[in-house]
């Protein structure tokens, strides 16, 4: 573990007071120019210079994008700065410093709104003082501030659930990043992994081979630990359903542990599905850098799989951000999808449908299998306050508690205001999990790390279930950093695996059918 | 007609007009850009009804900022319920008794509350005020225009309730001076300072309304992630630019 300052946690969570320039450091590093033209962004002179003219076509790119969207366009007029933001963001509560209140970073390219497109701004700016209407000039360092606390941010969008206007600071930073990459300061961590997306077709860069070595490895595991062939197949054309999930299912813990238990439930349930290799990645970074054509370019691919392959369904796996952009873009982006089976939802996920197989008491379940247990629930930004899992507002909640709770005995919730829609990013999200923003990881995990913590102590939780990949990255970096070992982060389809008892599962399995009929 | 009057007349009409026009103006920007992507913040409504209780819930009771911070709230919310008993108070300057609804606007119980509206608008003022000075974190935010906007409220209220309580004006001259406006057929303004005071300050918030940040009343009703309904897989959502991309190179098809 390298040496970082780790924020104290406390018994009451503690709203710090603003420590000026404490995070004007962190900054991750700008992508060089073969990654930059790898995406069709311009680059300066050299790595982390702006390009020539950079400040006129700033002003054009904001202009345009004022002209397509909405959100940013009321956003910077509605703020009418009162504070109600300023103590909700993760980052601000880990590291104090007041650039880090949702309001002043949306603030760093209001200014230049405010300067160049109001009469407000135009009138005092020419009188020499902008300031007075909380407008500022467009210069590099400007430019710079913005490349720097941009990258503070999640994409959470925590504080949006409190603006009184609904200002949603995630928009602002999308936007802003957008602009930045377009004049040179694309960052390296997004537009290095987006390129091989479309040339592989998972961030990681895993090919078709490769893939296809890691599922023949793990249906061998499943079947030394069962007994029961389960299948995990690779494009395989006219399977029913076509399974997208995030490629750190294929690899990392706990992530692999997840994608077992869909294999299970797959095979519990008897319908035919396959992994797509050109599409093995659910992750969308066209999100993170608010690039509308970089979205839509990564949603098409699993268009084309889902045409290629002749599948009827698309099921999502565990990933938070990849289910927003799923269940609120994919339709606008590569829609429509006539050619699916429209009596399911387009496109589901994994807990829908493991839900669904628990409530039509398909899946038979052994909890005790997970006694050693307790767990508690971690809610992913994207899916808490961003999309919808299940029927009713709010079943985004509801639906993985269910499923937790029919496979595990002993399960409490961390403190109502770190959870739902209130919940804490875990740290990592929006294009931050990268290593060169280790600082802002650990600091920006507090809130969620403390709420843990204090879990920990009172109601003795032993581990945190995630359904979202980057969840389960940041926490198991960053749990250490806090006192707590990396394997108490858990996926929610480890614990079904965990759970389930597949038919001609060995001498166990059999054991405990008897328990459950007598009991 | 006095020179004074004459001046105010123009001030009104210069007023109203910047007043109403740049808030149509503001508005009709806002419905022409378009809304690419949906991003309610969830859980939100799947009905229309649902969305325009959630707006009726926000605009009504500052659900939100409820949730936010209390302190905000209540004098938020005091302030701006202030503002409309003080408004409901002030219609009487602006309608006719003829007009059917007059009984509504005239009467004991509209005019007394308009009066306490004063105090307590002033109240929640001083409370927001003070939260901007005290609060680092507000402090930090705030920029000049952020503390006069307060202030220049706060001088209406003052002015106002001055002219009921200390230096009383001659209403019946200065409805006669409104009604005028209306009519286009001007009439004296009473010169008392403290009404001339009063007004003054409302025409220069009037004008300021639409470049400033009171915007966030139109803008409130405009923002995507409150209005939209929360139905993405059972309605494709496209925005007419999106169509141009989609239109270009055919993948959708
Ligand atoms: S979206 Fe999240 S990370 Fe970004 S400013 Fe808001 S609360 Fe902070
Ligand atoms: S809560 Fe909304 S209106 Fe208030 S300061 Fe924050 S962004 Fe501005």
């Amino acid at each position: 573990m390298a040496d970082y300052e780790i924020p104290e946690t406390h018994e009451f969570p503690i709203i710090p007071s603003i420590m000026e320039g404490a995070m004007a450091h962190s900054a991750p590093f700008v992508a060089s120019e073969e990654f930059q033209t790898a995406m069709g962004f311009p680059s300066g002179a050299e790595t982390g210079q702006l390009i020539d003219g950079w400040k006129e076509k700033f002003l054009e790119l904001l202009e345009e994008k004022l002209g397509k969207y909405r959100s940013l366009q009321v956003f910077m007029d509605t703020c009418v700065k009162c504070g109600a933001c300023t103590d909700k963001c993760h980052y601000f509560i880990g590291t104090a410093d007041p650039k880090n209140m949702p309001v002043a970073r949306q603030d760093l390219i209001r200014k230049i709104y405010r300067r160049y497109f109001t009469f407000a701004g135009k009138f005092f700016g020419k009188l020499g003082i902008p300031g007075f209407v909380g407008a500022a000039e467009l210069t590099e360092e400007a430019v710079r501030e913005m490349y720097s606390y941009y990258h503070q941010c999640s994409e959470c969008r925590r504080c949006a659930v409190f603006c009184p206007f609904g200002i949603d600071t995630a928009e602002v930073t999308m936007a802003a990043r957008d602009i930045l990459s377009m004049i040179g300061m694309g960052q390296k961590y997004s537009n290095q992994i987006i390129p091989k997306i479309h040339k592989i077709g998972n961030n990681l860069g895993l090919p078709e081979a490769a893939l296809a070595d890691t599922l023949e490895g793990l249906e061998e595991e499943i079947e030394d630990e069962t007994g029961v062939k389960v299948r995990l197949p690779l494009d395989e054309k006219g399977a029913d359903i076509l399974l997208v999930t995030p490629s750190a299912d294929f690899f990392a813990e706990p992530h692999v542990d997840g994608l077992m238990g869909y294999a299970k439930v797959f095979h519990a349930a008897g319908v035919s599905w396959t992994i797509s290799s050109l599409a093995s990645e659910a992750a969308n970074f066209g999100l993170f850098i608010g690039n509308y054509e970089a979205m839509r370019n990564i949603s098409l691919r699993i268009r084309d799989e889902a045409k290629r392959l002749g599948v009827k369904r698309i099921i999502f796996g565990e990933c938070g951000h990849a289910w927003r952009v799923a269940y609120n873009h994919l339709n606008t982006l590569a829609g429509p999808w006539d050619f699916l089976d429209q009596n399911y939802p387009i496109p589901q996920h994994i807990l829908e449908f493991t839900k669904d197989c628990l409530d039509r008491d398909i899946l038979n379940i052994d909890k005790s299998e997970n006694d050693h247990m307790t767990l508690t629930f971690h809610d992913s930004c994207n899916i808490a306050r961003a999309s919808r899992i299940g029927e009713e507002p709010g079943s985004q909640f509801t639906t993985p508690r269910e499923v937790i709770k029919a496979v595990c005995n002993n399960f409490h919730d961390m403190p109502i205001e770190t959870i739902h829609d209130q919940t804490f990013c875990c740290g990592g999200g929006g294009g931050l999990l990268t290593d060169d923003l280790m600082e802002l990881r650990i600091k920006g995990a507090l809130p969620r790390m403390e709420a843990l913590k204090n879990t920990v102590a009172e109601k003795g939780v032993t581990h945190m279930a995630a359904i979202c990949a980057i969840c389960k990255s940041q926490f198991t970096k960053v749990l250490p950093y806090y006192g707590m070992t990396m394997d108490q982060i858990v996926s929610v389809h480890q614990l079904v695996s965990s759970a389930i008892i597949l038919e001609g599962q060995g001498e166990e399995a059999e054991e405990s059918d008897d328990a459950e009929e007598s009991a | 007609m006095t020179v004074l009057s004459i001046i105010y007349v123009v001030l009104f009409y210069v007023a109203i007009i910047v007043l109403f026009g740049g808030i149509a103006n503001k508005v009709m920007l806002y419905k022409r850009v378009p809304a690419p992507l949906k991003i309610p913040v969830t859980p939100a409504p799947i009905t229309r009804g649902g969305v325009v209780y959630r707006l009726f819930y926000e605009v009504v009771f500052f659900n939100s900022l409820f949730r936010a911070s209390k302190w905000t709230w209540i004098f938020g919310w005091i302030f701006h319920v202030s503002l409309l008993l003080a408004f409901f108070r002030h219609l009487r300057y602006v309608i006719s008794p003829d007009v059917f609804f007059w009984p509504l606007v005239n009467n004991q119980i509209v005019q007394s509350f308009g009066h306490y509206a004063g105090f307590t608008m002033l109240l929640g003022l001083a409370g927001l005020l003070a939260r901007r000075f005290l609060v680092d974190r507000v402090r930090y935010i705030s920029s000049a225009s952020d503390y006069l906007m307060l202030i220049l409220i706060m001088g209406i209220a003052t002015s106002g309730l001055m002219i009921v309580y200390v230096a009383h004006t001659d209403i019946i001259q200065l409805k006669a001076f409104i009604m005028g406006l209306f009519l286009a057929d001007p009439q004296n303004l009473p010169s008392d300072p403290i009404l001339l005071v009063h007004l003054t300050m409302v025409l220069f918030l009037a004008v300021i309304f639409p470049i400033s940040k009171l915007l966030h009343a139109p803008g409130l009703f405009f923002a995507p992630t409150r209005n939209q309904v929360d139905n993405p897989r059972e309605k494709r959502h496209l925005s007419a630019w999106g169509a141009e991309i989609e239109k270009k190179d055919g993948r959708n098809a």
